[in-house]
């Protein structure tokens, strides 16, 4: 898994990327209401905002990590936001991204680098 | 923490309690204040409306009027700030009021208390020194203004918040909505009020700085009771529809614009026997004669994205407010707002859009309050 200093984790799956946010993001956000994802076959450039979050005291951009499509969305967050603090990590994965060449994935940091971050 | 600004926020008497409980402490005028517990705002929100929560609201202001002329004559001249019967407020009880300007804007909204030969105010925090400055510079020849500031000050709010605090001051069981009365606890003053900020039967809890952290702990110590951060009590109060100083409330909007116009009785609008004599008189009680151009209002966004402060309004294509407080209402399951809406377009049902993130999403106007509150009359 790798992490960008937004707080997204990044899972290679196949020749795919998964993104979500970190634990310590879900926590820092509280509980989560409202999940606006980005549209399936959308192109995303890195930085541009692709998903708002909205907890119950504010709402957040979650930027896109690399330039790449938008594959798939997780559809079950719309009725489900809560997972996000329940599995930030596993069921509460927001979208899935093709990228032209997984190794752009190599600038981003390791868990080790990344609890260094929040520690 | 490493922000700058830290150093200079105030740290409030039971920070070391609100540390030891796990809270995350954010600015919050001027104070450092616990936002919420590792329970979280949801349910801290949801403790409180099926038991009792426990809040810390000791940045508000508590201000002690002593009259110099016997206290009618403070009355009256309270009443040359505030549009709200002074007069009859009788002992031991309790009003809602307003300091007005010369515009009719609201310069703040508190609580008035009638403690036999004295009147007790309390304020909010963000206004506490233009408050002084104001009550000083008007009230100078009818009261000496005293500023509280060795009391802590605790809402215990929900519908077990009898049960719990009766335990501690058995005599808060005689009181009803918007009694007040000075209690003892272990050799403490206690000064309580029937009243709160939830929608929900509580009270709010004056007592001496050193004795407030053992009696939170108390508290604490009952299974009814559970510590609530300022995020559940701002979702808590957005239910219940009240308006929040700075936001649903200020310089810019009127009592009658507000929905505010019941805190100002028969007596003091045009025809009463003290009609008028209060900043802005004019253009309030014109406004509560024939309506405001915009009306207050409570409104549910139709899908699940919270419509937030300043949200624009439209109907059709044209702008007819904005929403002044939103968020997500944990008892409603709904994200729920306020705002104000041009009077063509207040009626409860009415269907508006708000523009959230360049979309045009539904939103309805709807009655306040959104809950039904369980006041103690």
């Amino acid at each position: 898994m790798k992490y960008t200093e937004d707080h997204e984790w990044l899972r290679v799956e196949g020749d795919l990327v998964v993104v979500g946010i970190t634990e310590h993001a879900a926590t820092q956000l509280g509980d989560v209401v409202f999940i606006e994802l980005p549209e399936v076959e959308a192109m995303v450039a890195q930085g541009e905002e692709v998903v708002v979050i909205e907890s119950v005291k504010a709402a957040s951009d979650i930027l896109a990590p690399v330039d790449g499509e938008i594959v798939a969305v997780n559809d079950r967050l719309a009725d489900k936001p809560g997972l996000v603090n329940e599995d930030p990590t596993g069921a509460a994965w927001m979208f899935k991204m093709r990228v032209d060449d997984l190794s752009v994935l190599d600038d981003f940091m390791d868990e080790d680098e990344y609890n260094e971050l929040i520690g | 923490m490493a922000d700058p600004d830290a150093t200079q926020l105030q740290r409030l008497g039971l920070h070391a309690l609100h540390l030891s409980l796990g809270a995350r402490m954010v600015p919050f005028a001027g104070y450092q204040m616990p936002v919420q517990y590792p329970a979280g705002v949801m349910a801290e929100h949801l403790h409180t409306r099926a038991s009792a929560g426990l809040f810390d609201v000791s940045h508000m202001g508590q201000v002690i009027l002593r009259p110099r002329q016997g206290l009618p004559a403070l009355a009256l001249s309270l009443e040359a700030l505030v549009p709200a019967d002074m007069l009859g407020l009788g002992a031991g009880r309790q009003r809602y009021g307003l300091f007005t300007d010369e515009t009719g804007g609201i310069l703040d909204d508190l609580m008035i208390a009638n403690r036999g030969d004295h009147l007790l105010l309390v304020v909010n925090a963000a206004c506490k020194a233009t408050d002084l400055a104001h009550l000083r510079a008007h009230l100078g020849e009818a009261a000496e203004v005293e500023e509280i500031t060795d009391r802590a000050l605790l809402a215990l709010q929900g519908p077990a918040a009898e049960t719990a605090l009766v335990r501690l001051v058995p005599g808060a069981a005689a009181m009803r909505f918007m009694d007040v009365a000075v209690l003892p606890w272990q050799g403490a003053e206690v000064w309580l009020s029937r009243s709160g900020y939830t929608g929900e039967d509580g009270f709010e809890i004056s007592l001496p700085a050193d004795a407030a952290q053992a009696f939170a702990e108390a508290l604490l110590a009952m299974p009814e009771v559970a510590p609530a951060g300022l995020g559940a009590r701002d979702s808590l109060r957005l239910e219940a529809g009240l308006p929040l100083y700075g936001h649903d409330i200020d310089r810019s909007t009127t009592p009658a614009e507000a929905g505010l116009g019941w805190s100002i009785p028969k007596v003091r609008r045009t025809g009463g026997a003290r009609a008028g004599g209060f900043p802005g008189a004019g253009r309030i009680l014109a406004e509560l004669a024939a309506g405001a151009a915009r009306q207050h209002v409570g409104l549910r966004p139709g899908g699940r994205a919270p419509m937030r402060e300043g949200t624009v309004l439209y109907a059709g294509n044209t702008a007819i407010g904005a929403v002044t407080s939103g968020g997500f209402g944990p008892s409603l399951g709904a994200p729920v707002s306020m705002g104000y809406v041009s009077v063509a377009h207040a009626a409860p049902g009415t269907a508006l859009t708000g523009a959230v993130r360049g979309k045009a999403l539904p939103v309805a106007v709807a009655a306040l309050p959104f809950i039904t509150t369980r006041y103690q009359r």
